[in-house]
């Protein structure tokens, strides 16, 4: 299933609403790279709390859209991983080193509107 | 193997979902704990996908297990596709966990209470792992 992007001020918030095929994840990664620029969206959020299941696959594609997102400009946030979903995780060793998560949309709304106020404190050059 | 195998047969993503469910279902049933549950869906998702991308087609059978009074689930993976030519090797850490490289077999070993392997080059690679009830 496809997973919905909705816009909301300078963010895009992809929302899981259900299990993924990895050509779901592979859309979702070409889908937020391509909206990033069409809405020219400073921040993403990734909402994973449905998943049940983050394997080798999900987690690489997770850390990709991350990657791929700062490389157009936009910070992502991953929000909403479960706690048996974050041992599962460590057992397999898996992580989202490098990649900003959050506890829930809350959070990661907190946390993307703190990032934009740092990048534009620090970098307005007298703006 | 156990009695009351199910089997699933294993050539897309879409067929990583569906054995990922009913593998879900299964240690319900069963009467896992969230978190085993959680655990199961996820080995067998690792193992889905190693045949889908290493050897295109094979199965995943399903079945519960009893030994002892204990009540348990067994997955097996199966397929005929070029086989692991160093299987010491794969089953490193490192060499085979979060990247694209990897088989994730360490990992997935990890997970279950049990697990064995046997693979040969040309015939394809067959794993065999349990979780038992705690």
């Amino acid at each position: 299933m496809r997973v919905p992007i909705l816009k909301q001020g300078p963010y895009l918030i992809a929302s899981v609403q259900s299990a993924l095929t990895d050509a779901d994840l592979l859309a979702l990664r070409d889908e937020l790279a391509t909206e990033v620029g069409r809405s020219r969206a400073r921040g993403v959020i990734v909402d994973v709390t449905v998943l049940d299941v983050m394997d080798s696959f999900a987690t690489r594609m997770l850390r990709t859209i991350a990657h791929v997102t700062q490389l157009r400009g936009a910070e992502t946030v991953i929000c909403g991983v479960q706690p048996e979903v974050a041992f599962t995780m460590v057992q397999l060793g898996l992580s989202l080193e490098g990649v900003e998560t959050a506890l829930d949309l809350e959070e990661a709304f907190a946390l993307l509107n703190r990032k934009l106020q740092a990048r534009l404190g620090t970098g307005g050059h007298g703006r | 193997m156990g009695d009351e195998a199910v089997e699933y047969p294993i050539r897309t993503d879409a067929d990583i979902l569906t054995v990922r469910q009913a593998g879900r279902e299964l240690a319900r049933e069963l009467g896992f704990s969230g978190s085993d549950v959680i655990i199961v869906a996820t080995a067998i998702s690792e193992l889905a996908r190693n045949i889908v991308v290493y050897a295109r087609r094979g199965e995943i059978l399903l079945a519960k297990l009893e030994r002892g009074g204990r009540a348990g689930l067994e997955v097996t993976a199966r397929d005929r596709g070029p086989g692991i030519p160093d299987i010491a090797l794969a089953m490193q850490d490192g060499f085979s966990t979060s990247n694209s490289l990897g088989l994730g077999l360490p990992g997935t070993r990890r997970l279950m209470d049990e697990f064995e392997i046997e693979s040969q080059v040309g015939l394809g690679t067959t794993v065999v792992c349990r979780k038992w009830l705690r």
